[in-house]
Order: structure tokens, then C-alpha cells, then sequence
């Protein structure tokens, strides 16, 4: 049984108006256990507004919502549940950060979800863990953090919650290159301690072929491919129509190809180029 | 949703109210209401209802429009015209009970002040209708040009209320998106007693404040960088020029003045203020 599970939902902002507009139009998707999926598209596309939908910070317009086997919208006093159960993680998450102590604002979530004092403090360390902030920093203020710590914080407030499902929307806008790193493997290492869904939002195609097993390519609020990374940056051509691309190692290696040396399809990361055009070197061709 | 909130309430258009200078409207609204008190009958208060709509028409502005933003003062209306009702005591007496009676005259003056209110609240509202607030403040700084004779920063004060004014949109957005990433972290902002609602909103007042500031500071920076040093020797991109069309305007209003002079002289005899 699939965890997440959309059937035909449309979102439309200012429904029932003349200035009625389909953010999402039909959506059906079905996301298994354990993925880690991109979700990737132009600005304006509908990422954020599907994402809203996974945790029901939105309501469909029509359609349904499964999460975990269970319709969301059955019982809506539930949906506070479901927002334990989906952690949603926002752009530029530290501008949410509130509380007098980092301490307190990751325990913000563990909070609300009533669990004991106990409890919330051994989420707070283990998410402190997760995202490897120095456990001197917790006594601190937010906002004496520096950039990257205060994101990191404030990923932590959503992995304190446990969530089955993490969506985190662009977790790496606006980082420089080490950060961005460091925030991939924080969520790979949550994936694999936990085993967790993760759904990333994103778009820096190098990201999604570095960590992803499945892509979601969304186009004018409709899902276009859903499949393995191998697969959709197959379609390079379609993708580029979307204003999207693939890895800039995916197009090096074409162009290398067209130029004659014999590259095989299907390199994505500069790791697989590594090991492509090594052997190529040592031959002597080109 | 917050989204829907509506601030200011400008209504596009392209009519002749619209391309009148903002600056003799505001002047214009002030005669108005001051012609209104000014009124002491109903025949010259119903010119002044009568010009109010010619206003209209002229702005095509719908009525249900003007309408919508009077709902809001219905209850004050109502109170005015029934305190009217009970505290006038001169005149026949039309129907009485025990100490409380309801004379003619009573009823004249409920009237007649319901109608002098609603009179105030729609020709300022067409007045707000028909200009947007960049432009009421663009025309409030060159009113008030003179007070720099006294040191007050007219300038300044005319900046401070558009960059509010522009700020508004972009803080209703921040709220949404916190109260959304405040809430995907279980925060209850809709149940709860009066003070658990209150303490709700710690979360969200708190990284709005922090975001206004930064957002401050960088507007700060982002003026200077384009050597912005306050008003003095600024110059304009729209410059305010009369044109015959307000002239126009301003000799209607010296017409209802007269106007309303002359009605209240005539019917002196049905003077009810």
C-alpha cells in the first residue's frame, strides 16, 4: 500500500470567483514507502501547493487525500494528527524560529503533540543530532545563530516530531555549497535511522540525482512523469521545454558524446562521470 | 484567510473622478463634508445627496460597491438616530409612554442626521474609491507642503505612510506563510479560551516582528544605494498639474455652496438644526 496516495486533486485558489485559479489540477499520484523523492518544476508550477496538501495545511477544491491509508479529510478533527504524522519542513524555515532558546523552539512540535517532558527532551537531543548542531547551541537564543545553524535549528523543530513522512520544501535555497552538502546528508541520515519517506522540493537537478530514487516533474499544475531518476532525465528535451534541465555532468557528458568519445547514457553525478571517463583516460583515447 | 483581507479599498477605473488631481479631491471632500454641516434643511441636504450622486456616476464606481462600505457603520447610524429619536422633546408629541415620547420634530432630527451620516461616509468613501493610496499621500505631502515653514518633516511623514501602505500586502503574505509553517508544527491557532488563543499567537507575532525589522534594514540600505537623502532637492516623476477638468470640479462645489446658502436662506421656515 502506497503511503501517500492523491486522487484526482484539483486545488483552486479563489474558487467560485472570476479570479479563480487551478494551482493544482488532477493530480494522481501514488508515493511507496521508504522513497525519496524530488520534486521538481518551474516556479509557479504547483510544488507548494501539493506539498501543502500532503500535511492539510490545504483543503482539495476536489479529489481525495491518502495518507498512510487514511482519507484525511474523513475526520477533520484529525488533521492535527496528520501534521505530526507529515512534518512539513518550509522555504527559508528559520524565519519561523520564535522561542527564547533553540532548546524550546525544537520542542515546539514534541510540545503540541502532548508527549511528556521526558520525551521531548530526548526528541529535542536526538533532532539536535540529526541535523549536527553542537548541543552547547541549545541554550541559546535563535537568533543569535548564525544562517546556517538557524536552519538547521529550524529543520530540527520538524525531525523532533518524527514525522513518517518528511517534506521539506527547497531545505537548501540561499546555502553556499559545504551547507547545502551538509543539509543532504542530514536528511539522508534521518531517512536511513528512521525510515521515513522523504519528499524534497527542489531545484538544483545536481541535488536530485545525488540523492533521489524517484522524480517528480510538475508542469503547469499538473504532475508530468513520475518514475526513476534514471528515467526522467531520459526526457531531457521534454525537461528543458519546462524550463527545467538536467545535471550540468549529464549535459558535459552528451556534448563529450556527440564529440566522439564513446560515454554511455545515464550519468547524472560527477561521481558516475568519474568512473566513465577514468578507464577513457587511462586508455589514452581523446 | 488572511489572503482575502482587503486593505484599501481602490477600485480601478478610468473615470473622470479617477483622473482628477488627488490633491483637489482631498480638498474637494473636506468642502463637501464641511458644505454638509452646513446644511439645515432637508432641501439643501437633499442637493447635497443629489450631488453625492452625481459623484457617483461620475466615478462608475457600482453602488453595491459604496454600499459595502457603509455596512460597517450601520450600528452607529442606527444608535445616533435612535438617541435623536428619544432626547428631542420639543414638538408634537406623536406617541408616548410612561416619561419616554417620540415628537415630530424628533423623528425630523433622527432623519435628518442618518442622512447627514451616510452623506459624510459616502463622499469619503468615493473619495478613497477613486484614488489609490499612493497617490493620497503623494497629494497629502504637497498639501501639507506649507507646515515646512514650522519644521514639521512633511516629507518624511508622507514617506513613512507610503512605505506602510506598501508594506501591508507583503506583511499579510508573511503572516500566512508563518501561521503555515507554525501550524505544520501542530500549533492550535483556531480552539482554546481567550488566553490560550492569545498565547497562540506568540509564535506568529514574534518571527513577524524579527522580519519586519530585517526587512527595514534592508529597505534602509536598498534607498541609500540609490542615494536617497530625504526630501530636499528630490524632484518628481508624475508632477501634479491642474487641468481644466478640475477646475471644472472645484466651480461645481462653489455651485453647491451656493447653493445650499440659498436653500437653507429660503426655507428657513422648516429649520430643524
Amino acid at each position: 500500500m502506497p503511503i501517500i496516495r492523491l486522487e484526482n486533486v484539483t486545488h483552486n485558489y479563489g474558487d467560485k470567483t472570476p479570479l479563480c485559479v487551478s494551482a493544482i489540477k488532477n493530480i494522481n499520484v501514488a508515493i511507496e514507502q521508504g522513497e525519496l523523492v524530488g520534486i521538481i518544476g518551474h516556479t509557479g508550477s504547483g510544488k507548494s501547493t501539493l506539498v501543502q496538501h500532503l500535511n492539510g495545511l490545504l483543503a482539495p477544491t476536489e479529489g481525495k487525500v491518502w495518507i498512510d491509508g487514511e482519507d484525511i479529510w474523513k475526520n477533520k478533527k484529525n488533521i492535527k494528527n496528520i501534521r505530526f504524522k507529515v512534518g512539513l519542513c518550509f522555504q527559508y524555515p528559520e524565519y519561523q524560529l520564535f522561542e527564547e532558546t533553540v532548546y524550546q523552539d525544537i520542542a515546539f512540535g514534541p510540545k503540541n503533540m502532548k508527549l511528556s517532558e521526558e520525551e521531548i527532551k530526548q526528541r529535542v537531543l536526538e533532532a539536535a543530532d540529526f541535523v549536527g548542531l553542537d548541543r552547547a547551541l541549545l541554550a541559546k537564543s535563535p537568533f543569535d545563530l548564525s544562517g546556517g545553524e538557524k536552519r538547521r535549528a529550524a529543520i530540527a523543530g520538524v525531525m523532533a516530531m518524527k514525522p513518517k513522512i518528511l517534506v521539506l520544501d527547497e531545505p537548501t535555497a540561499g546555502l553556499d555549497p559545504q551547507g547545502r552538502d551538509s543539509i543532504l546528508e542530514m536528511i539522508l541520515h534521518y531517512k536511513k535511522v528512521t525510515g521515513a519517506t522523504v519528499l524534497l522540493v527542489t531545484h538544483s537537478m545536481e541535488d536530485v540525482a545525488r540523492v533521489a530514487t524517484r522524480v517528480l516533474v510538475m508542469n503547469r499544475a499538473q504532475v508530468v512523469m513520475y518514475d526513476t531518476v534514471k528515467n526522467v532525465f531520459a526526457h531531457s528535451e521534454e525537461l528543458e521545454n519546462m524550463g527545467l534541465a538536467v545535471p550540468q555532468i549529464t549535459r558535459i557528458c552528451r556534448e563529450l558524446n556527440r564529440r566522439g568519445l564513446a560515454l554511455e547514457e545515464g550519468i547524472y553525478t560527477v561521481g558516475d562521470a568519474c568512473a566513465a571517463l577514468l578507464p577513457l583516460l587511462k586508455k589514452g583515447v581523446g | 484567510m488572511v489572503r482575502d483581507l482587503t486593505i484599501g479599498q481602490y477600485y480601478p477605473g478610468h473615470s473622470l473622478l479617477h483622473k482628477t488631481d488627488p490633491r483637489v479631491k482631498i480638498v474637494l471632500t473636506l468642502v463637501f463634508i464641511f458644505i454638509i454641516f452646513f446644511c439645515q434643511n432637508f432641501f439643501s441636504l437633499g442637493l447635497m445627496v443629489a450631488a453625492l450622486f452625481a459623484g457617483v456616476a461620475l466615478s462608475r464606481v457600482p453602488l453595491k460597491m459604496l454600499l459595502k462600505s457603509m455596512k460597517a457603520i450601520t450600528f452607529i447610524i442606527l444608535i445616533t438616530a435612535l438617541l435623536n429619536l428619544a432626547y428631542t422633546t420639543s414638538g408634537n408629541v406623536l406617541f408616548s409612554f410612561k416619561f419616554f415620547k417620540i415628537t415630530d420634530e424628533g423623528v425630523y432630527t433622527a432623519v435628518f442626521v442618518a442622512v447627514r451620516i451616510l452623506a459624510l461616509i459616502a463622499g469619503s468613501a468615493l473619495l478613497t474609491y477613486t484614488t489609490t493610496p499612493t497617490m493620497l499621500t503623494d497629494a497629502i505631502e504637497r498639501l501639507l507642503k506649507p507646515l515646512k515653514l514650522f519644521h514639521v518633516p512633511v516629507h518624511t511623514l508622507a514617506m513613512m505612510m507610503t512605505l506602510a501602505l506598501r508594506f501591508i500586502p507583503t506583511l499579510i503574505e508573511e503572516i500566512d506563510k508563518i501561521m503555515n509553517a507554525q501550524k505544520a508544527r501542530g500549533a492550535d491557532l483556531e480552539s482554546g479560551g481567550l488566553m490560550q488563543r492569545a498565547k497562540a499567537l506568540v509564535p506568529i507575532l514574534i518571527p513577524l516582528f524579527v522580519s519586519s525589522f530585517r526587512r527595514a534594514y534592508e529597505l534602509a540600505f536598498a534607498m541609500e544605494c540609490r542615494c536617497y537623502t530625504g526630501g530636499e532637492g528630490r524632484t518628481r516623476m508624475k508632477q501634479m498639474k491642474l487641468k481644466g477638468l478640475d477646475s471644472i470640479l472645484i466651480i461645481g462645489c462653489a455651485l453647491l455652496l451656493g447653493g445650499v446658502i440659498a436653500l437653507n436662506l429660503l426655507f428657513k421656515a422648516y429649520n430643524l438644526g
